[in-house]
Protein backbone atom coordinates (compact mmCIF):
# COMPACT_ATOMS: atom_id res chain seq x y z
CA UNK A 1 0.00 0.00 0.00
CA UNK A 2 1.23 3.45 -0.88
CA UNK A 3 -0.76 5.58 1.50
CA UNK A 4 0.62 8.95 0.45
CA UNK A 5 -0.92 8.35 -3.00
CA UNK A 6 -4.23 9.37 -1.41
CA UNK A 7 -3.34 12.93 -0.31
CA UNK A 8 -1.35 13.46 -3.51
CA UNK A 9 -4.42 12.64 -5.59
CA UNK A 10 -7.10 14.15 -3.41
CA UNK A 11 -8.31 16.42 -6.24
CA UNK A 12 -8.89 13.45 -8.53
CA UNK A 13 -10.52 11.45 -5.74
CA UNK A 14 -12.88 14.28 -4.81
CA UNK A 15 -13.95 14.92 -8.38
CA UNK A 16 -14.62 11.18 -8.87
CA UNK A 17 -16.54 11.13 -5.60
CA UNK A 18 -18.67 14.03 -6.81
CA UNK A 19 -19.25 12.34 -10.15
CA UNK A 20 -20.17 9.13 -8.34
CA UNK A 21 -22.68 10.96 -6.18
CA UNK A 22 -24.30 12.64 -9.19
CA UNK A 23 -24.44 9.41 -11.21
CA UNK A 24 -26.10 7.52 -8.37
CA UNK A 25 -28.43 10.18 -6.95
CA UNK A 26 -29.99 11.63 -10.13
CA UNK A 27 -31.46 8.19 -10.91
CA UNK A 28 -32.89 8.02 -7.40
CA UNK A 29 -34.71 11.34 -7.85
CA UNK A 30 -35.91 10.67 -11.40
CA UNK A 31 -36.81 7.08 -10.53
CA UNK A 32 -38.87 8.30 -7.58
CA UNK A 33 -40.72 10.89 -9.65
CA UNK A 34 -41.57 8.25 -12.27
CA UNK A 35 -42.43 5.56 -9.75
CA UNK A 36 -45.03 7.52 -7.76
CA UNK A 37 -47.65 7.75 -10.56
CA UNK A 38 -46.89 4.19 -11.70
CA UNK A 39 -47.20 2.87 -8.15
CA UNK A 40 -50.43 4.81 -7.75
CA UNK A 41 -51.76 3.25 -10.96
CA UNK A 42 -50.66 -0.24 -9.92
CA UNK A 43 -52.45 0.16 -6.61
CA UNK A 44 -55.65 1.48 -8.18
CA UNK A 45 -56.06 -0.75 -11.15
CA UNK A 46 -55.72 -4.54 -11.03
CA UNK A 47 -54.96 -4.80 -14.73
CA UNK A 48 -52.24 -2.16 -14.46
CA UNK A 49 -50.83 -3.98 -11.47
CA UNK A 50 -50.76 -7.27 -13.37
CA UNK A 51 -48.64 -5.59 -16.05
CA UNK A 52 -46.51 -3.18 -14.00
CA UNK A 53 -45.34 -5.35 -11.13
CA UNK A 54 -44.08 -8.31 -13.18
CA UNK A 55 -42.41 -6.05 -15.74
CA UNK A 56 -40.70 -4.16 -12.93
CA UNK A 57 -39.40 -7.48 -11.66
CA UNK A 58 -38.24 -8.40 -15.14
CA UNK A 59 -36.36 -5.12 -15.61
CA UNK A 60 -34.73 -5.70 -12.28
CA UNK A 61 -33.36 -9.04 -13.43
CA UNK A 62 -31.29 -7.53 -16.25
CA UNK A 63 -27.63 -7.40 -15.21
CA UNK A 64 -26.32 -3.84 -14.97
CA UNK A 65 -23.39 -4.27 -17.35
CA UNK A 66 -25.74 -5.71 -19.97
CA UNK A 67 -28.12 -2.78 -19.58
CA UNK A 68 -25.29 -0.22 -19.74
CA UNK A 69 -24.24 -1.74 -23.05
CA UNK A 70 -27.63 -2.26 -24.69
CA UNK A 71 -28.97 1.21 -23.82
CA UNK A 72 -26.79 3.17 -26.28
CA UNK A 73 -28.29 1.07 -29.07
CA UNK A 74 -31.80 1.90 -27.90
CA UNK A 75 -31.28 5.54 -26.92
CA UNK A 76 -28.93 6.38 -29.78
CA UNK A 77 -26.35 7.70 -27.34
CA UNK A 78 -22.59 7.20 -27.52
CA UNK A 79 -21.34 4.20 -25.54
CA UNK A 80 -19.23 6.46 -23.29
CA UNK A 81 -22.13 8.83 -22.57
CA UNK A 82 -22.97 9.11 -18.83
CA UNK A 83 -26.64 9.16 -19.88
CA UNK A 84 -26.49 5.39 -20.33
CA UNK A 85 -25.52 4.81 -16.71
CA UNK A 86 -28.05 7.34 -15.45
CA UNK A 87 -30.89 5.87 -17.49
CA UNK A 88 -29.99 2.29 -16.50
CA UNK A 89 -29.93 3.13 -12.79
CA UNK A 90 -33.15 5.13 -13.16
CA UNK A 91 -34.79 2.02 -14.60
CA UNK A 92 -33.64 -0.07 -11.63
CA UNK A 93 -34.73 2.54 -9.11
CA UNK A 94 -38.12 2.94 -10.76
CA UNK A 95 -38.63 -0.84 -10.96
CA UNK A 96 -37.85 -1.17 -7.28
CA UNK A 97 -39.96 1.77 -6.13
CA UNK A 98 -43.09 1.01 -8.19
CA UNK A 99 -43.51 -2.16 -6.17
CA UNK A 100 -42.70 -0.39 -2.89
CA UNK A 101 -45.17 2.41 -3.55
CA UNK A 102 -47.96 0.10 -4.70
CA UNK A 103 -47.53 -2.04 -1.57
CA UNK A 104 -47.28 0.99 0.69
CA UNK A 105 -50.45 2.54 -0.74
CA UNK A 106 -52.27 -0.74 -0.40
CA UNK A 107 -51.29 -0.81 3.27
CA UNK A 108 -52.85 2.59 4.06
CA UNK A 109 -55.77 1.78 6.39
CA UNK A 110 -59.12 2.00 4.59
CA UNK A 111 -60.61 3.85 7.54
CA UNK A 112 -58.07 6.63 7.17
CA UNK A 113 -58.86 7.01 3.47
CA UNK A 114 -62.57 6.94 4.24
CA UNK A 115 -62.15 9.55 6.97
CA UNK A 116 -60.22 11.81 4.61
CA UNK A 117 -62.94 11.42 1.99
CA UNK A 118 -65.59 12.19 4.59
CA UNK A 119 -63.72 15.34 5.58
CA UNK A 120 -64.06 16.52 2.00
CA UNK A 121 -60.67 15.68 0.53
CA UNK A 122 -60.86 15.24 -3.24
CA UNK A 123 -59.00 12.16 -4.54
CA UNK A 124 -56.01 14.18 -5.79
CA UNK A 125 -55.49 16.08 -2.57
CA UNK A 126 -56.24 12.98 -0.50
CA UNK A 127 -53.46 11.14 -2.34
CA UNK A 128 -50.90 13.89 -1.86
CA UNK A 129 -51.80 14.83 1.72
CA UNK A 130 -52.96 11.56 3.26
CA UNK A 131 -52.04 8.43 1.37
CA UNK A 132 -48.58 9.44 0.19
CA UNK A 133 -47.35 10.66 3.59
CA UNK A 134 -48.57 7.45 5.19
CA UNK A 135 -46.52 5.45 2.66
CA UNK A 136 -43.32 7.30 3.50
CA UNK A 137 -41.79 4.63 5.79
CA UNK A 138 -42.05 1.94 3.10
CA UNK A 139 -41.01 4.42 0.44
CA UNK A 140 -37.90 5.39 2.43
CA UNK A 141 -37.03 1.72 2.87
CA UNK A 142 -37.23 1.28 -0.89
CA UNK A 143 -35.23 4.44 -1.50
CA UNK A 144 -32.50 3.25 0.85
CA UNK A 145 -32.12 -0.02 -1.03
CA UNK A 146 -32.18 1.75 -4.40
CA UNK A 147 -29.63 4.33 -3.29
CA UNK A 148 -27.20 1.85 -1.78
CA UNK A 149 -27.35 -0.45 -4.78
CA UNK A 150 -27.03 2.48 -7.21
CA UNK A 151 -23.91 3.65 -5.42
CA UNK A 152 -22.44 0.18 -5.70
CA UNK A 153 -23.54 -0.26 -9.33
CA UNK A 154 -22.19 3.05 -10.64
CA UNK A 155 -18.69 1.58 -10.40
CA UNK A 156 -19.56 -1.11 -12.96
CA UNK A 157 -19.98 1.81 -15.35
CA UNK A 158 -16.21 2.24 -15.21
CA UNK A 159 -16.02 -0.64 -17.69
CA UNK A 160 -17.75 1.59 -20.23
CA UNK A 161 -15.72 4.59 -19.14
CA UNK A 162 -18.27 6.29 -16.85
CA UNK A 163 -17.94 5.03 -13.32
CA UNK A 164 -17.18 7.72 -10.76
CA UNK A 165 -15.08 6.02 -8.11
CA UNK A 166 -15.19 2.88 -10.24
CA UNK A 167 -12.60 4.51 -12.47
CA UNK A 168 -10.17 4.02 -9.58
CA UNK A 169 -10.79 0.26 -9.97
CA UNK A 170 -10.08 0.06 -13.69
CA UNK A 171 -7.15 2.47 -13.45
CA UNK A 172 -5.71 0.75 -10.38
CA UNK A 173 -6.10 -2.64 -12.03
CA UNK A 174 -4.38 -1.58 -15.22
CA UNK A 175 -1.51 -0.04 -13.26
CA UNK A 176 -1.33 -2.96 -10.83
CA UNK A 177 -1.87 -0.51 -7.96
CA UNK A 178 -4.04 -1.90 -5.11
CA UNK A 179 -3.98 1.30 -3.04
CA UNK A 180 -6.05 3.05 -5.67
CA UNK A 181 -8.61 0.22 -5.79
CA UNK A 182 -8.85 -0.02 -2.03
CA UNK A 183 -9.40 3.74 -1.79
CA UNK A 184 -12.26 3.40 -4.26
CA UNK A 185 -13.82 0.46 -2.42
CA UNK A 186 -13.65 2.16 0.98
CA UNK A 187 -15.04 5.44 -0.35
CA UNK A 188 -17.87 3.67 -2.17
CA UNK A 189 -18.90 1.82 0.98
CA UNK A 190 -18.63 5.00 3.08
CA UNK A 191 -20.69 6.91 0.52
CA UNK A 192 -23.34 4.19 0.61
CA UNK A 193 -23.42 4.23 4.40
CA UNK A 194 -23.66 8.04 4.50
CA UNK A 195 -26.46 8.12 1.93
CA UNK A 196 -28.29 5.36 3.80
CA UNK A 197 -28.00 7.22 7.10
CA UNK A 198 -29.13 10.47 5.45
CA UNK A 199 -32.24 8.79 4.03
CA UNK A 200 -32.98 7.21 7.39
CA UNK A 201 -32.72 10.67 8.96
CA UNK A 202 -34.96 12.25 6.33
CA UNK A 203 -37.49 9.46 6.85
CA UNK A 204 -37.58 10.13 10.61
CA UNK A 205 -37.82 13.86 10.02
CA UNK A 206 -40.80 13.74 7.67
CA UNK A 207 -42.78 11.20 9.69
CA UNK A 208 -42.96 12.70 13.18
CA UNK A 209 -46.04 10.58 13.89
CA UNK A 210 -43.93 7.43 13.57
CA UNK A 211 -41.80 8.38 16.55
CA UNK A 212 -43.05 6.89 19.78
CA UNK A 213 -43.70 9.94 21.95
CA UNK A 214 -42.56 8.95 25.41
CA UNK A 215 -43.73 12.03 27.29
CA UNK A 216 -47.51 11.90 27.03
CA UNK A 217 -47.50 8.22 27.81
CA UNK A 218 -45.36 8.73 30.92
CA UNK A 219 -47.61 11.56 32.04
CA UNK A 220 -50.67 9.40 31.64
CA UNK A 221 -49.01 6.61 33.61
CA UNK A 222 -48.20 9.03 36.39
CA UNK A 223 -51.75 10.20 36.73
CA UNK B 1 -34.57 -1.74 -35.89
CA UNK B 2 -30.88 -1.57 -36.64
CA UNK B 3 -29.81 -2.76 -33.19
CA UNK B 4 -32.02 -5.83 -33.25
CA UNK B 5 -30.81 -6.94 -36.66
CA UNK B 6 -27.19 -6.38 -35.63
CA UNK B 7 -27.66 -8.53 -32.52
CA UNK B 8 -29.57 -11.20 -34.42
CA UNK B 9 -26.96 -11.17 -37.15
CA UNK B 10 -24.21 -11.71 -34.63
CA UNK B 11 -26.11 -14.39 -32.74
CA UNK B 12 -27.04 -16.36 -35.85
CA UNK B 13 -23.53 -16.37 -37.29
CA UNK B 14 -22.45 -20.03 -37.01
CA UNK B 15 -18.84 -18.96 -36.43
CA UNK B 16 -19.89 -17.61 -33.03
CA UNK B 17 -21.30 -20.95 -31.94
CA UNK B 18 -18.17 -23.08 -32.22
CA UNK B 19 -14.61 -23.19 -30.97
CA UNK B 20 -13.06 -22.33 -27.63
CA UNK B 21 -14.41 -18.78 -27.76
CA UNK B 22 -17.87 -19.77 -28.99
CA UNK B 23 -21.16 -19.13 -27.22
CA UNK B 24 -21.60 -22.69 -25.83
CA UNK B 25 -18.13 -22.71 -24.26
CA UNK B 26 -18.55 -19.21 -22.80
CA UNK B 27 -21.97 -20.15 -21.47
CA UNK B 28 -20.56 -23.30 -19.83
CA UNK B 29 -17.74 -21.27 -18.26
CA UNK B 30 -20.21 -18.69 -17.02
CA UNK B 31 -22.42 -21.33 -15.45
CA UNK B 32 -19.42 -23.20 -14.05
CA UNK B 33 -17.92 -20.38 -12.05
CA UNK B 34 -21.27 -18.88 -11.11
CA UNK B 35 -22.36 -22.29 -9.80
CA UNK B 36 -19.11 -22.81 -7.93
CA UNK B 37 -19.38 -19.42 -6.26
CA UNK B 38 -23.03 -20.02 -5.35
CA UNK B 39 -22.09 -23.34 -3.79
CA UNK B 40 -19.40 -21.69 -1.68
CA UNK B 41 -21.84 -18.94 -0.68
CA UNK B 42 -24.47 -21.53 0.25
CA UNK B 43 -22.03 -23.56 2.36
CA UNK B 44 -21.10 -20.42 4.29
CA UNK B 45 -24.42 -18.55 4.50
CA UNK B 46 -26.90 -21.36 5.08
CA UNK B 47 -25.55 -22.74 8.38
CA UNK B 48 -24.92 -19.28 9.81
CA UNK B 49 -28.37 -18.05 8.80
CA UNK B 50 -30.05 -21.15 10.21
CA UNK B 51 -28.20 -21.07 13.53
CA UNK B 52 -28.71 -17.34 14.06
CA UNK B 53 -32.34 -17.56 13.02
CA UNK B 54 -32.93 -20.55 15.29
CA UNK B 55 -31.26 -19.13 18.38
CA UNK B 56 -32.21 -15.53 17.67
CA UNK B 57 -28.75 -14.44 18.85
CA UNK B 58 -26.70 -12.08 16.73
CA UNK B 59 -29.52 -11.17 14.40
CA UNK B 60 -28.52 -7.55 14.23
CA UNK B 61 -25.03 -8.65 13.21
CA UNK B 62 -26.44 -10.61 10.28
CA UNK B 63 -28.57 -7.68 9.23
CA UNK B 64 -25.66 -5.28 9.49
CA UNK B 65 -23.30 -7.62 7.69
CA UNK B 66 -25.76 -8.35 4.91
CA UNK B 67 -26.36 -4.66 4.33
CA UNK B 68 -22.70 -3.76 4.59
CA UNK B 69 -21.66 -6.38 2.07
CA UNK B 70 -24.42 -5.20 -0.22
CA UNK B 71 -22.74 -1.85 -0.74
CA UNK B 72 -19.42 -3.45 -1.72
CA UNK B 73 -18.66 -2.49 -5.32
CA UNK B 74 -18.24 -5.73 -7.25
CA UNK B 75 -15.69 -4.41 -9.71
CA UNK B 76 -13.49 -3.08 -6.90
CA UNK B 77 -13.63 -6.34 -5.01
CA UNK B 78 -12.82 -8.33 -8.13
CA UNK B 79 -9.88 -6.21 -9.26
CA UNK B 80 -8.47 -6.02 -5.73
CA UNK B 81 -8.61 -9.80 -5.26
CA UNK B 82 -7.09 -10.48 -8.66
CA UNK B 83 -4.23 -8.08 -7.98
CA UNK B 84 -3.68 -9.75 -4.62
CA UNK B 85 -3.94 -13.37 -5.78
CA UNK B 86 -3.20 -13.34 -9.50
CA UNK B 87 -5.56 -14.16 -12.34
CA UNK B 88 -7.36 -17.40 -11.72
CA UNK B 89 -10.49 -19.16 -10.63
CA UNK B 90 -9.87 -18.59 -6.92
CA UNK B 91 -10.11 -14.77 -6.70
CA UNK B 92 -13.11 -14.76 -9.03
CA UNK B 93 -14.87 -17.44 -7.00
CA UNK B 94 -14.19 -15.59 -3.75
CA UNK B 95 -15.44 -12.28 -5.15
CA UNK B 96 -18.61 -13.85 -6.55
CA UNK B 97 -19.23 -15.83 -3.36
CA UNK B 98 -18.85 -12.70 -1.23
CA UNK B 99 -21.57 -11.05 -3.33
CA UNK B 100 -23.83 -14.10 -3.14
CA UNK B 101 -23.64 -14.35 0.63
CA UNK B 102 -25.71 -11.30 1.74
CA UNK B 103 -29.01 -12.25 0.07
CA UNK B 104 -28.63 -15.90 1.09
CA UNK B 105 -27.78 -14.99 4.65
CA UNK B 106 -30.59 -12.46 4.92
CA UNK B 107 -33.10 -14.85 3.35
CA UNK B 108 -32.16 -17.80 5.55
CA UNK B 109 -32.07 -15.75 8.70
CA UNK B 110 -35.36 -13.99 8.00
CA UNK B 111 -36.95 -17.26 6.92
CA UNK B 112 -36.06 -19.18 10.05
CA UNK B 113 -36.70 -16.20 12.30
CA UNK B 114 -40.15 -15.56 10.88
CA UNK B 115 -41.48 -19.05 11.37
CA UNK B 116 -44.58 -18.70 13.49
CA UNK B 117 -43.43 -19.06 17.11
CA UNK B 118 -46.55 -21.01 18.05
CA UNK B 119 -45.68 -23.58 15.39
CA UNK B 120 -42.20 -23.97 16.87
CA UNK B 121 -43.65 -24.24 20.37
CA UNK B 122 -46.10 -26.86 19.17
CA UNK B 123 -43.23 -28.84 17.64
CA UNK B 124 -41.42 -28.78 20.98
CA UNK B 125 -44.68 -29.59 22.70
CA UNK B 126 -45.17 -32.80 20.73
CA UNK B 127 -41.72 -33.88 21.88
CA UNK B 128 -39.45 -32.99 18.98
CA UNK B 129 -35.78 -32.57 19.73
CA UNK B 130 -34.14 -29.25 18.84
CA UNK B 131 -32.57 -30.80 15.74
CA UNK B 132 -35.97 -32.11 14.65
CA UNK B 133 -37.59 -28.74 15.27
CA UNK B 134 -34.94 -27.20 13.07
CA UNK B 135 -34.94 -29.73 10.24
CA UNK B 136 -38.59 -30.77 10.16
CA UNK B 137 -40.36 -27.58 11.14
CA UNK B 138 -38.28 -24.44 10.88
CA UNK B 139 -36.41 -25.19 7.66
CA UNK B 140 -39.43 -26.31 5.60
CA UNK B 141 -41.32 -23.26 6.82
CA UNK B 142 -38.38 -21.03 5.99
CA UNK B 143 -37.99 -22.48 2.52
CA UNK B 144 -39.79 -19.71 0.59
CA UNK B 145 -37.48 -17.06 1.99
CA UNK B 146 -34.38 -19.23 1.69
CA UNK B 147 -35.17 -19.83 -1.97
CA UNK B 148 -35.94 -16.15 -2.43
CA UNK B 149 -32.44 -15.49 -1.12
CA UNK B 150 -31.04 -18.09 -3.48
CA UNK B 151 -32.75 -16.43 -6.45
CA UNK B 152 -31.37 -13.06 -5.51
CA UNK B 153 -27.91 -14.50 -4.95
CA UNK B 154 -27.97 -16.34 -8.30
CA UNK B 155 -28.89 -13.19 -10.19
CA UNK B 156 -26.23 -11.20 -8.39
CA UNK B 157 -23.57 -13.82 -9.10
CA UNK B 158 -24.54 -14.28 -12.76
CA UNK B 159 -24.53 -10.53 -13.33
CA UNK B 160 -21.18 -10.09 -11.63
CA UNK B 161 -19.69 -13.08 -13.43
CA UNK B 162 -20.09 -10.99 -16.59
CA UNK B 163 -17.93 -8.33 -14.98
CA UNK B 164 -15.29 -11.00 -14.28
CA UNK B 165 -14.33 -10.97 -17.96
CA UNK B 166 -12.66 -7.66 -17.27
CA UNK B 167 -10.00 -9.42 -15.21
CA UNK B 168 -9.11 -11.66 -18.15
CA UNK B 169 -11.56 -14.34 -17.29
CA UNK B 170 -13.94 -16.36 -19.44
CA UNK B 171 -17.70 -16.52 -19.40
CA UNK B 172 -20.27 -14.61 -21.41
CA UNK B 173 -18.75 -11.35 -20.17
CA UNK B 174 -15.89 -11.99 -22.65
CA UNK B 175 -18.17 -10.89 -25.51
CA UNK B 176 -18.98 -7.64 -23.70
CA UNK B 177 -15.42 -6.79 -22.75
CA UNK B 178 -13.81 -7.92 -26.01
CA UNK B 179 -16.48 -6.12 -28.00
CA UNK B 180 -15.80 -2.99 -25.97
CA UNK B 181 -12.06 -3.19 -26.63
CA UNK B 182 -12.44 -3.75 -30.35
CA UNK B 183 -15.37 -1.32 -30.67
CA UNK B 184 -17.48 -4.20 -31.98
CA UNK B 185 -20.91 -3.04 -30.86
CA UNK B 186 -22.92 -5.98 -32.26
CA UNK B 187 -20.72 -8.40 -30.30
CA UNK B 188 -21.10 -6.35 -27.08
CA UNK B 189 -24.83 -6.02 -27.45
CA UNK B 190 -25.25 -9.70 -28.30
CA UNK B 191 -23.17 -10.61 -25.25
CA UNK B 192 -25.30 -8.31 -23.11
CA UNK B 193 -28.46 -9.94 -24.44
CA UNK B 194 -27.05 -13.40 -23.71
CA UNK B 195 -26.20 -12.45 -20.12
CA UNK B 196 -29.64 -10.93 -19.63
CA UNK B 197 -31.32 -14.03 -21.11
CA UNK B 198 -29.27 -16.30 -18.86
CA UNK B 199 -30.30 -14.24 -15.81
CA UNK B 200 -33.97 -14.39 -16.80
CA UNK B 201 -33.77 -18.13 -17.51
CA UNK B 202 -32.13 -18.93 -14.17
CA UNK B 203 -34.68 -16.74 -12.40
CA UNK B 204 -37.53 -18.59 -14.16
CA UNK B 205 -36.05 -22.03 -13.37
CA UNK B 206 -35.59 -21.14 -9.70
CA UNK B 207 -39.12 -19.73 -9.54
CA UNK B 208 -40.42 -23.08 -10.83
CA UNK B 209 -38.23 -25.00 -8.36
CA UNK B 210 -39.58 -22.80 -5.59
CA UNK B 211 -43.14 -23.61 -6.62
CA UNK B 212 -42.35 -27.32 -6.67
CA UNK B 213 -40.54 -27.74 -3.37
CA UNK B 214 -42.37 -25.32 -1.11
CA UNK B 215 -45.03 -27.05 0.94
CA UNK B 216 -48.53 -26.30 -0.42
CA UNK B 217 -49.59 -25.26 3.08
CA UNK B 218 -47.23 -22.31 2.89
CA UNK B 219 -48.48 -21.09 -0.45
CA UNK B 220 -52.03 -20.25 0.43
CA UNK B 221 -52.91 -17.76 3.12
CA UNK B 222 -49.45 -17.58 4.56
CA UNK B 223 -48.30 -15.80 1.47
CA UNK B 224 -49.73 -12.45 2.35
CA UNK B 225 -48.19 -12.46 5.77
CA UNK B 226 -44.83 -13.68 4.60
CA UNK B 227 -44.33 -11.89 1.37
CA UNK B 228 -43.15 -8.66 2.93
CA UNK B 229 -40.15 -10.32 4.44
CA UNK B 230 -39.71 -12.50 1.42
CA UNK B 231 -38.78 -9.42 -0.45
CA UNK B 232 -35.98 -8.66 1.92
CA UNK B 233 -33.64 -11.01 0.27
CA UNK B 234 -34.40 -9.79 -3.18
CA UNK B 235 -33.51 -6.21 -3.01
CA UNK B 236 -30.58 -5.80 -5.28
CA UNK B 237 -30.75 -4.85 -8.82
CA UNK B 238 -29.74 -7.83 -10.81
CA UNK B 239 -31.62 -9.56 -8.13
CA UNK B 240 -35.31 -9.76 -8.45
CA UNK B 241 -38.12 -7.43 -7.84
CA UNK B 242 -38.98 -5.30 -4.99
CA UNK B 243 -38.19 -4.76 -1.43
CA UNK B 244 -40.98 -3.53 0.61
CA UNK B 245 -39.61 -5.23 3.58
CA UNK B 246 -36.24 -4.10 3.67
CA UNK B 247 -37.24 -2.13 6.65
CA UNK B 248 -36.73 -5.11 8.82
CA UNK B 249 -33.39 -6.14 7.45
CA UNK B 250 -32.18 -2.69 6.71
CA UNK B 251 -32.93 -1.67 10.24
CA UNK B 252 -35.33 1.02 9.16
CA UNK B 253 -37.69 2.54 11.69
CA UNK B 254 -40.23 -0.20 11.22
Amino acid sequence: MVWDWIPRNSDLIFSLLGEHLVLSLIPVLVGLVLAVPLGWLANRNTAARAVLIPSAGLLYTIPSLALFIVLPGILGTQILDPTNVIVALTIYTMALLVRSIADALAAVPRMVVAAATAMGFRPGRRFVEVELPLSVPVLIAGLRVATVSNISLVSVGALIGVGGLGELFTDGYQRNFPTEILTGVVLTVLLALAADAALLGIGRLVTPWERPSQKPRAARAGR
Amino acid sequence: MNLVSAILGWLTDPAHWSGSGGIPVRLAEHLYFSGLALLVALVIALPIGVVVGHTGRGGFLIVGLANGLRSLPELGLLTLLVLAMGIGLLPVTIALAVLGIPPLLAGTYAGVRNVDRSVVDAARGVGMRESQVLLKVELPNALPLVLGGLRAASLQVIATAAVAAYVSFGGLGRFLIDGLRTRDYPQMAAGAVLVALLALLVEAVLAIVQRQVVSPGLRAGGGARRSPTAEVARVEPDAGPSSTTTPELAGAPR
